[in-house]
């Protein structure tokens, strides 16, 4: 579009043509506060703090959804923008519980809580009725209405990305409130827990169930063997909730503080991740040469999973059977572990700390445990382990690093990636090449399936054998993607689908970055090039190169998709009715 | 099935002919039209007071003494005159009969109809006590308007095509179509300087040149018929009295714009405009007036009912929009302007029903006629909806420019029982309210908007001593409240705090920093919120402290309502003076609040007092007060 | 064909009558509003099991009509009785113990404030003051006034709207 010339604050400036004056205004470098106010995800202009004043015009605007226009005057802090940007701000606090010192979300960069501090509001001028809302708990995620300022941000991810739409605007004026139908709590809706809505929530009104609690527990009790297993997206983003750099690393430092917890082993989730890929690969295999239902679409995303099982039933056999990789390590742990180790498995409590909020509905589902033995005990999320690591006063930026405990200690860079969009299939194709070649193959990035398109296509030919992948992140474009294969558009034989926009590494359990931050810079950028980072250091880059894992079939499981796999590491789904009557 | 203008000229012409007694033509009436027309007001304020019961006792006189074939009863819409309903007008000499109940109807029948002589006793009594037989052309409340936009209510059967084309009906549509480029057409609507009816007064042909030049295939015309002001019901008229204007002039509005489909968005709450509108629209498909291929022109247009389902801010033209598209009717920030991206993200113009209602007139007379009308910049006529503390309500069109004494004095017979008036209040919860200072201002858009009122749809309430300005602002408050979207914040939590502190005020619980926070609220309120329903909110408020700032600061220091509306602060005392000791008072006192005896007197333990105003209301003997007399 | 009651073959009907609304808006324009108008005709109400159709109908999340229905005022997830009860809870009224009398339709219809009984004969409302303190306490059914209620009379009031039988 053609360059506007426009006028902030008495600087002249040329921005493109359709520009906001939120961006107009960010390139002289003025602040122009938001709330509601979420790049891409939220543009509606509802919350009224981004106010600005245009000459001739009568009402002041929106700064977040206005364009520019050419030969535009605007004032960003005159009298009437810095009085009214106050006053909506008290309004917005005189309905809103605020016991900061207790919330969530008071240490986190509340983005209310920060505004305030920057407008300089220190008193209520405008106390009045502020109804009390019982809260919602599930055993993913936690909604408080009385924290909630009706930015609509969830519910914006909720229905437009993630195209599950379980949550909307209720009622109408002073009784407006974000909820289920009919009053229902999350867990009797088709909430597939993906904690995308607490991942866009500026204020506490969202968090995940915590489960810090029992698992300090289990720490605490002297007769329990504490195992703990962090996925692959938590390296990337824990550093941030310490003030590092968006795009740190800190596998080594996440590691030492998880032993000074307290947690007896420490294992890496990656290794699993290998292992998933030798039962995934396999069951692929076996699909093509027994004529299975294809193509084949992964289910390490128990967010896409639920998905599945509520939207698209029609899809459950074209799932791999296989457990997610946590899943699988829990089992793992309970027997192969439990045996070599000389503890008795009753005895071990295995905790996952996971980029995800769906993890923790997964580990309660009722098939995932081998005889009577839950898989995985506890699931706590990024922002949970940042705040066991706060509970117990560690300088996490200075920790030394450590490695990851035997017998399983560091796995492929194969597994690494499984954190980003993309990863899990370019892991299977780095393994699958190879099987099919019967040599190693050098050329293992995948570039055509990086990336944050919301569908990606790439084939993969050896020798006679071509695979046709297609990869989709965030559920609107799994939705698209699967309509367009049941319309024939699309054919391909093997699917990577992960709940998350931009996969695992902005899971709904991750550090919360303020919009002021997003929606300047690409957080999901940055944490995927941390992980590929990782991999490309890693001396292993494929999965069935992983000694660990080749030990643990040659010890233990003997071959890929074999009986014990198909007891320990394999599972089933359901459809499941998206809302259940008589709840 | 009318294919060209000249079947549409025929018909008109047969029509001219069965109406011309109705046109007040004595000689050359021809036989079509019977010897005698009765038009009885069908709908609204008549039909809730009985004139369906006039109409059938007037169907069965004619048809006891077979005059099917000579007497034509038409149901028509609304004449004006609500006050004096139920309404009925009889032709040749456009005798007009008021309050006419099914008892009367044998005796203007047995006088009127078979003998000749009207019945004086049923005119409608003019401001000078003189009974007026053709009231429409010589009552004062008549007298000083001029129908544009209302001029077939009252005067065609709605439900007839053929009277609509009677009366000229789609002829506007055929010279458009016709005659006219859509460039044409839109200059035309510019030159009219044509300001929307609906609200805020925007230039109609300035909203219809911005869609015309979009380069979009989808455009739609939408017509906003969610009349939702209490008090104001011009919109409801003219769709139950002359649909067709309506569907009309959207014709043109498709022709001039380049769409060739409309909605009109009609409140649920108007069942019989929204069937006198359906019907209309089923008629004109069948005479091809709507549909395929309009007049032999290939111009096709078609029009399809919403309705409404209860939410005032769906005036609002883009939450209108957002209603139609099946979503919670929020607003959404402007721009993107409806006229470049409106219903379904399509180039879409909105007006209301009256503007609408103006247009096959303009396009007929011209743009230099209208421009003769009203003042410097608001040309034209105005509907106005006139009700609350007046002698006669009802429905009136004067040019604009009309000053208010001219409306509530001279047309509508001023206040009830001798009574002060104390202010108008117009353009609803949106508007303020007019002081009786101003009641010699031309009214027109921007005369109001500078009072600090809008013209809104319409409504135009009047006051008297007894209102209560704290008190009617909260009331037009909890309407917002109860009427605000709640999308975004300083309406939704600001309307919700100026409700609170009006209600502490009005309960003698307010302190004089209430009143300052009342006007920071209301100000920023105006500035802030997202959309129109948003930024005019505060209007009653800001109104009634610009004029009546000392009822507030009285209810605020002396706890007192002046007008003694607000129950919590006001004292009923006995008059020891009037009380003649009959204990009338104690007995119906539900609270036994009133304590004394027949000898000693009665007094009122304003402890006990829940203020219900039973006491008042039965004491024979007007002892009872509730607020400080005048000069006592 | 199998017997059928009365009340399963209406629901058949009201079933069938929906279905068709759905089908001849599908597809349309902006459908939603317009199918939940027909709907609330069917049925009188919009219960969940009529919404949770309509979504899956029009291909919406159920959050999307549930959303519509809470905003709009016309539409109603509660049905209504053939005869409205509605308890003036005006200050005067109040004080003299509408309270106690709310309460005591409570128990006596079996219904909460805001319901309607299964039969859907009566429905359960407190009101805002209707003008008739001197009568306080006063309840209203339908247009009927009842002054000077007490607990007691609770009982024969009701009994006066149970002279219709309705179905065997």
């Amino acid at each position: 579009m053609r360059n506007v010339n426009i006028k902030i604050d008495g600087i002249q400036v040329s921005v493109p043509g359709g520009s906001t004056i939120l961006e107009a205004a960010k390139a002289v470098n003025i602040f122009i506060p938001t709330l509601c106010y979420l790049r891409d995800v939220n543009e509606i202009g509802c919350c009224r703090m981004c106010l600005v004043e245009t000459k001739g015009g009568k009402a002041l605007q929106a700064a977040c959804v206005t364009p520019v226009s050419e030969g535009m005057e605007i004032f960003t802090h005159s009298p009437k923008v810095v009085e009214a940007r106050k006053v909506n701000l008290e309004l917005i606090l005189s309905n809103h519980v605020t016991r900061c010192q207790t919330c969530s979300r008071s240490w986190t960069k509340c983005e209310l809580q920060t505004l305030a501090n920057k407008l300089g509001v220190q008193q209520v001028r405008f106390e009045g009725e502020a109804p009390y809302h019982p809260q919602d708990v599930t055993v993913s995620i936690v909604r408080d209405n009385n924290k909630c300022i009706l930015c609509r941000r969830c519910v914006s991810v909720c229905k437009n990305r993630q195209t599950v739409g379980v949550i909307d605007a209720i009622g109408r004026g002073f009784n407006t409130v974000i909820g289920s139908p009919f009053g229902r709590s999350l867990a009797d809706t088709p909430c597939v827990n993906c904690g995308q809505c607490v991942n866009v929530c500026p204020v506490g009104a969202l968090h995940e169930k915590t489960e810090t609690d029992v698992v300090w527990q289990a720490i605490n009790d002297p007769e329990m063997h504490v195992v703990v297993q962090t996925a692959p997206a938590v390296r990337a983003a824990l550093g941030e909730s310490f003030g590092m750099p968006i795009g740190t690393a800190v596998t080594g430092k996440m590691v030492t503080a998880l032993r000074m917890i307290g947690f007896d082993k420490v294992f890496d989730t990656d290794t699993a991740a290998d292992l998933t890929i030798m039962e995934e690969a396999n069951e692929l295999i076996d699909r093509v040469r027994s004529g299975g239902k294809m193509p084949m679409i992964t289910s390490c995303s128990p967010g896409w999973i639920k998905f599945c099982e509520h939207y698209f039933p029609e899809f459950l056999d074209n799932l791999s059977t296989c457990k997610s990789p946590h899943m699988m390590f829990g089992s793992i742990i309970k027997t192969y572990y439990a045996k070599k180790a000389g503890i008795d498995p009753k005895k071990i409590f295995t905790v996952s700390v996971m980029p995800c909020t769906a993890k923790k509905f997964e580990a309660k589902r009722p098939e995932m445990e081998v005889d009577g033995l839950r898989d995985v005990d506890a699931v706590i999320t990024t922002r949970e382990l940042a705040d066991m690591i706060y509970d117990i006063g560690i300088d996490f930026p200075n920790l030394p690093d450590d490695v990851f405990d035997d017998p399983f200690g560091n796995a492929s860079g194969a597994g690494v990636i499984f954190g980003a969009t993309g990863g899990v299939m370019e892991a299977a194709l780095r393994t699958a090449t190879d099987i099919l070649s019967g040599t190693s193959t050098d050329n293992i990035e995948y570039e055509e399936i990086r990336g944050f398109e919301g569908i990606k296509l790439a084939e993969c030919t050896v020798g006679e054998v071509t695979l046709r992948a297609a990869v989709a992140h965030g559920l609107g474009n799994a939705r698209k993607l699967l309509n367009k294969i049941k319309a024939g558009e699309i054919e391909v034989d093997f699917i990577e689908i992960m709940a998350c926009p931009n996969g695992c590494i902005n899971g709904g359990g991750q550090p919360i970055q303020s919009s002021d931050i997003r929606n300047w810079s690409n957080v999901s950028q940055r944490r995927a090039e941390a992980l590929y980072r990782e991999d490309r250091g890693m001396y292993v880059r494929k999965s069935h190169n992983n000694p660990a894992v080749k030990r643990l079939y040659k010890d233990f499981l003997g071959m890929a998709g074999g009986t014990l796999s198909h007891k320990l590491l394999h599972t089933h789904y359901h459809e499941r009715e998206k809302y259940p009557e008589n709840v | 099935m009318i294919k060209t203008v000249e079947q549409l000229n025929a018909l008109r012409e047969k029509m001219q002919q069965e109406m011309a007694l109705r046109r007040g033509c004595a000689d050359g009436c021809t036989e079509m039209g019977g010897r005698m027309q009765i038009l009885v007001c069908g709908v609204a304020g008549c039909q809730s007071s009985g004139s369906m019961g006039v109409y059938n006792e007037l169907k069965r006189c004619i048809i006891e003494n077979k005059l099917e074939d000579e007497i034509r009863l038409i149901s028509t819409g609304c004449m004006g005159l609500c006050a004096l309903g139920p309404l009925m007008v009889v032709y040749p000499g456009r005798v007009m009969y008021t309050k006419v109940q099914p008892e009367d109807v044998a005796e203007i029948f047995q006088s009127h109809v078979l003998e000749g002589k009207p019945v004086e006793r049923l005119f409608a009594e003019d401001n000078d006590g003189s009974k007026i037989a053709d009231a429409l052309g010589h009552h004062s409340f008549y007298t000083k308007q001029l129908k544009i936009a209302l001029k077939n209510c009252g005067t065609i059967d709605p439900y007839s095509i053929d009277e609509y084309i009677g009366v000229d009906g789609y002829q506007a549509l055929a010279k458009v179509l016709k005659e006219m480029d859509p460039e044409d057409v839109i200059d035309t609507m510019k030159d009219s300087n044509l300001r929307g009816r609906g609200g805020a007064g925007f230039p109609t042909g300035m909203k219809w040149a911005f869609a015309a030049s979009q380069p979009k295939k989808q455009k739609y015309v939408c017509c906003n018929a969610d009349e939702g002001d209490p008090g104001a019901f011009m919109d409801r008229s003219v769709l139950e009295g002359d649909p067709h204007s309506v569907i009309e002039a959207m014709a043109i509005a498709g022709y001039a714009i380049g769409s060739n489909q409309g909605y009109v968005y009609v409140r649920a709450e108007y069942p019989v405009a929204v069937k006198t509108l359906t019907a209309a629209i089923e008629k004109a498909r069948e005479y091809g007036l709507l549909g395929e291929n309009i007049l032999g022109t290939g111009f096709s247009f078609d029009l399809e009912v919403r309705l409404g389902a209860g939410a005032f801010v769906c005036g609002e033209e883009t939450a209108l929009m957002t209603s139609i598209e099946g979503h919670r009717g929020e607003p959404k920030p402007r721009p993107p302007f409806p006229a470049v991206k409106g219903l379904f993200d399509e180039p879409t113009i909105l007006n209301n029903v009256e503007t609408y209602a103006t247009i096959p007139r303009i396009i007929l007379n011209g743009a230099d006629w209208f421009n003769s009308i009203g003042t410097e910049k608001s040309k034209g006529t105005k509907v106005f909806a006139v009700g609350g503390k007046i002698a006669r309500t009802g429905l009136v069109e004067v040019p604009m420019g009309t000053t208010l004494r001219e409306i509530v004095y001279d047309m509508c017979g001023g206040i009830p029982g001798g009574k002060d008036f104390k202010a108008a209040q117009t353009g609803g919860p949106s508007g303020g309210c007019i002081p009786a200072e101003a009641l010699d201002t031309p009214i027109d858009y921007d005369n109001l908007i500078a009072l600090g009122s809008m013209m809104g749809s319409g409504g135009l309430i009047v006051m008297d001593e007894d209102t209560c300005m704290v008190d009617l602002a909260r009331f037009f408050l909890d309407f917002t409240v109860d009427e605000s979207c709640g999308k975004c914040s300083p309406c939704r939590i600001g309307t919700k705090r100026m409700y609170e502190i009006l209600t502490r005020i009005t309960e003698g619980k307010g302190e004089m920093y209430d009143i300052e926070k009342l006007e920071i609220l209301a100000r920023n309120i105006k500035n802030s919120a997202l959309c129109g329903l948003g930024q005019t909110a505060p209007n009653p408020i800001l109104s009634a402290l610009r004029y009546f700032k000392d009822e507030y600061i009285a209810h605020v220091v002396d706890k007192k309502c002046p007008a003694g509306v607000c129950k919590s602060i006001m004292k009923y005392k006995i008059d020891p003076d009037l009380c003649r000791r009959c204990s009338i008072c104690k007995k119906h006192c539900p609270v036994e609040a009133i304590t004394g005896d027949k000898k000693n007197g009665f007094v009122i333990n304003q402890d006990v007092c829940i203020k219900c105003g039973q006491c008042q209301a039965k004491c024979p003997f007007n002892a009872i007060l509730h607020r400080d007399r005048k000069g006592v | 064909m199998a017997n059928v009651c009365n009340g399963c073959a209406d629901a058949l009907a009201m079933e069938k009558a929906l279905d068709e609304v759905i089908a001849r808006y599908k597809g349309t324009k902006g459908p939603l509003i317009p199918v939940l108008h027909e709907a609330q005709a069917i049925y009188g109400y919009l219960p969940f099991e009529v919404q949770l159709k309509i979504a899956e109908g029009l291909d919406l999340p159920l959050a999307d009509v549930y959303g519509v229905v809470s905003f709009y005022t016309g539409f109603t997830t509660k049905p209504k009785g053939k005869y409205r009860v509605s308890v003036c809870m005006g200050t005067a009224c109040y004080v003299k113990g509408a309270e106690a009398i709310l309460d005591k339709f409570t128990t006596s219809l079996g219904i909460n404030v805001g319901d309607c009984t299964e039969d859907g004969k009566f429905s359960l409302d407190a009101c805002r003051c209707v003008g008739a303190c001197g009568l306080a306490p006063v309840v209203m059914i339908n247009d009927d006034v009842y002054g000077n209620m007490t607990p007691d009379k609770v009982e024969d009031v009701l009994k006066k709207y149970e002279d219709v039988q309705e179905g065997i």
